[in-house]
């Protein structure tokens, strides 16, 4: 039978709207929603056809036989597998109280149902994967706007100019995002792009930086200090909604951008002319606050800085610019409802909310986990719940991790893939693919708000089940039906909807429910109450920063230069081919490539005496951790860095394609487990130095037959 | 006569490599084959920022195919509207067409040992449709050209 469904991509976080065709419970054809992305879609998107058929996935409930990490399982019932979590559970809970569960997911729309799970059940420790993403953005926009990094989008397709600090947005692939950003280039737009080396987002700038790595801030600074100088700010704007603008003034004199050009080294000409850009096309330049900003001991100043660039554009709420995503209230609609559980009032076991409080609750902050959970204080962890999510391969020093997690009695992988996690844990839930499951159904906020859902295209082809059912399953046999009271999705859904007035056959047509006919924007001289600051302005001095010992204005500090001649700073990225970790054994995804290289810098090259194509030895400081890969030798990064993609380096043998391919940057990462940003909260992803030299395994000789 | 071509607007392709993997799915192509590709010369400055070159190719589907009179059986056929495919009931998989062709297009499936290549999507272009790699180009960067006789 011939069938057509509108979903939601599962292959990466972006979650495009797809159309997906089968015949008799095979896929057929997967496109973008003609209606949103006008079919478009990415090579991830297709391959998400490969990845359910690949045999190289969970089929049925694994428990653990040996050792952890050992790879020896024994297939188990979904009965069998999930008495075997809820006992422990069970007992967990009477022996050390249910604050010893931790549930970590990457986050995303779907996180209000495990995040009243892991609260139903009595525990306060739910986390997630932003702080090796987004947290010192969205600090940063709490710090300044008081709203957080999704308080506001920005519609690119009408800007005049848009400046990407590192955010190699052609790699990261937001499809309707991409297209917008190439509408405005097509309309002559601008499109400045400031990295440590050259990428495609780069290759798409009408100018590019060059800088040396971790100057992003010291860039920002001289910018700010041109735009001032030169007046290309909305005294109005500023007037109306801002304090603090005095104190910018007097802090930013210094940094001039002649200053700047030689801290970034970077040509202070070009700054100049930079600005003077800026100046033609305000209001309409975005200033893309970052989003993987979990980078540089000052990123969350940065992004802080990026921010105040967006204020003094004055580009908030108005075509071209920034504007406040509307939901159905803005709308006179009523919204859905959505599982909940209310947080128990119990401390935090990452420390959030009583020994840093200057930090979002709300998912804490994950890595703060393991140096509490080895100390066990304020209590132990005896538990840890990664809910497609993979500790292990988000986070730097794995090994150290391991220290943490080997103090639990139970560990659970929920994934629809093997994961480094999930290979040392004691019990994988493998979770039914993007394309085999249901979910609840999500507001997406914006100019036009929507409602929509991801529906399964076909049913399961193996013995898997979607995230949805595997918590109401658990919590039924943990006695927390009282939250999850739902026996069917059509059940929740009905739920869900029944406050708007929808029905679930208002999806059909298009995929999606739009709330609003046309784009809403709120009246931009009556904004006052969309800021919660303090003060209800937008902030520059923050007196929550102040209150922690925090500097709101931080005075550059140049970045660390290699501590030893051989060294260099690891740099990590992405390419459009892969979701970090989650595809590189993608059978379609694979095959474009199968693994990373290591970009070197053409002069160092020379020194170390490498080509292209060599092999080079890279090592972890420690030399803990070393991994053999091909160099590619360029122009096109900074002298001071090399540059690897990430998710590659795995270890899980089941998954043949990606087995030891390619280099794992968070495996080199030594001891930066515990070296974050206290002001942000992210960690810093960029501040680790590897050694690098030519492999002995380049010889042409052979020695045996 | 020749109806048909891909062009590749350069300036919003972002070599994703989308179209080399919507085509291998819609075709059910193993590992091995690729029917399209997208190449990247090396960077190059060009006022002031380090730039590439990227390139589609696929068949040409020539006006006058070398490969389709080489082929032994027959299997090689040209349509009316200048779509050059392989007929995979009549191939042999003894690939003198890849030695005919100057590009060395067609390549052997090694599912059935069989060669394959572009053939535009036929069966979507004749339901109305556009062939996958257009159809879900991610940054709408590929157009089917109609050719117009003057």
């Amino acid at each position: 039978m011939k069938k057509s469904v509108y979903s939601i991509c599962g292959m990466c976080t972006v979650r495009c709207p797809i159309r997906v065709e089968s015949q008799d419970n095979k896929i057929t054809w997967i496109e973008g929603n003609p209606y949103q992305l006008d079919g478009a879609l990415c090579a991830k998107g297709t391959a998400g056809v490969a990845m359910m058929n690949d045999t190289e996935r969970p089929q049925q409930p694994l428990i653990r036989v040996g050792a952890r990490g050992a790879g020896r399982w024994r297939k188990a019932s979904w009965d069998e597998a999930f008495d075997f979590v809820a006992d422990k559970l069970k007992t967990i809970k009477k022996d050390f109280g249910p604050e010893s569960v931790v549930l970590s997911s990457r986050g995303g729309p779907w996180q209000d149902m495990y995040k009243a799970f892991i609260h139903a059940y009595g525990s306060p420790n739910y986390t997630n994967h932003d702080c090796t993403c987004g947290r010192n953005t969205h600090h940063a926009s709490l710090s300044i706007n008081g709203v957080g990094r999704k308080g506001f989008a920005y519609d690119i397709k009408n800007a005049k100019h848009l400046v990407l600090f590192g955010r190699d947005m052609f790699s990261a692939l937001r499809i309707a995002e991409n297209n917008q950003t190439l509408d405005m280039l097509e309309n002559g737009g601008r499109l400045t792009y400031v990295d440590v080396r050259q990428t495609m987002t780069g290759v798409k700038a009408t100018r590019f930086f060059q800088v040396r790595p971790g100057t992003d801030y010291a860039l920002a600074l001289g910018v700010i200090h041109q735009v001032i100088k030169k007046g290309y700010y909305d005294k109005d704007f500023l007037d109306r909604y801002v304090t603090g603008f005095d104190k910018l003034c007097t802090f930013i004199e210094e940094y001039t951008p002649a200053w700047a050009a030689k801290e970034c080294d970077v040509k202070e000409k070009d700054i100049l002319a930079f600005v003077e850009e800026i100046g033609q096309d305000r209001p309409n330049v975005i200033f893309h606050p970052g989003w993987n900003l979990a980078r540089y001991s000052d990123s969350f100043y940065a992004s802080r800085a990026m921010h105040i660039l967006n204020v003094l554009m004055g580009n908030i709420e108005m075509k071209g610019g920034l504007f406040i995503p509307k939901g159905a209230g803005d709308c006179g609609k009523k919204g859905i409802r959505s599982i909940d559980c209310p947080k128990p009032d119990i401390k935090r076991g990452d420390g959030v909310g009583w020994e840093y409080k200057h930090f979002d609750k709300g998912p804490g902050l994950a890595h703060l986990f393991f140096s509490h959970m080895i100390s066990e204080d304020p209590y132990p962890i005896k538990a840890w719940i990664a809910m497609r999510h993979d500790p292990f391969s988000g986070l730097p020093d794995p090994e150290r991790q391991k220290l943490a997690m080997d103090k639990c009695d139970l560990l659970v992988s929920i994934d629809t893939n093997y994961s480094e996690f999930g290979w040392y844990s004691d019990i994988i839930l493998p979770e039914s693919t993007y394309l085999e499951r249901d979910t609840p159904i999500v507001q997406q906020k914006g100019l036009k708000p929507r409602l929509t859902l991801r529906r399964k295209a076909i049913e399961p082809v193996n013995d898997t089940k979607s995230s949805c059912e595997i918590f109401t399953a658990l919590a039924q046999r943990l006695g927390l039906e009282e939250t999850f009271p739902f026996k069917t999705m059509e059940e929740l859904w009905a739920w869900q909807l029944e406050p708007t007035g929808y029905t679930m056959a208002d999806f059909d047509k298009k995929g999606f429910i739009e709330l609003s006919d046309s784009p809403v924007f709120f009246d931009r001289e009556k904004l006052d109450g969309q800021f919660k600051t303090p003060s209800g302005k937008i902030e520059i001095i923050s007196e929550k920063l102040t209150s922690n010992n925090l500097p709101s204005l931080k005075p550059f500090v140049a970045p660390d230069k290699a501590p030893e001649k051989g060294m260099f700073r690891l740099i990590y990225g992405k390419v459009a081919i892969h979701t970090q970790g989650h595809t590189t054994n993608n059978p379609l995804l694979s095959e474009l490539m199968p693994t990373n290289t290591l970009w070197v810098n053409t002069k160092q090259a020379k020194k170390l005496g490498i080509v292209s194509g060599d092999l080079v030895e890279v090592s972890s400081k420690d030399r803990s951790y070393n991994a053999t890969v091909a160099a590619h030798v360029t122009d096109h990064v900074h002298p001071e860095a090399v540059f690897t993609t990430h998710g590659f380096g795995k270890e899980i043998p089941k998954q043949t394609r990606s087995y030891l391919a390619g280099l794992s940057d968070q495996k080199l990462m030594i001891g930066k487990l515990d070296e974050w940003d206290k002001a942000g909260g992210g960690v810093n992803l960029c501040e680790a130095f590897v050694y690098v030299k030519k492999s002995i395994r380049n010889t042409k000789r052979r020695a045996d037959l | 006569m020749k109806k048909y071509m891909i062009h590749l607007n350069t300036r919003r392709c972002i070599a994703c490599h989308g179209c080399e993997v919507h085509c291998k799915a819609n075709k059910e192509l193993p590992v091995g084959p690729f029917l399209c590709e997208i190449s990247c010369t090396p960077l190059k400055m060009v006022g002031g920022v380090p730039r590439m070159e990227i390139t589609f190719s696929t068949c040409r589907h020539c006006e006058d195919p070398l490969c389709v009179p080489v082929c032994p059986t027959n299997a090689m056929v040209q349509r009316e509207d200048g779509i050059v495919y392989i007929d995979q009931e009549k191939c042999i998989g003894c690939m003198a067409c890849k030695k005919a062709c100057p590009w060395e297009i067609p390549v052997q499936n090694p599912d059935n040992g069989k060669a394959v290549k572009c053939d535009m999507c036929m069966d979507r272009l004749d339901a109305g449709l556009k062939p996958a790699c257009i159809s879900k180009c991610t940054t709408h960067a590929l157009k089917l050209v109609e050719l117009q006789s003057l």
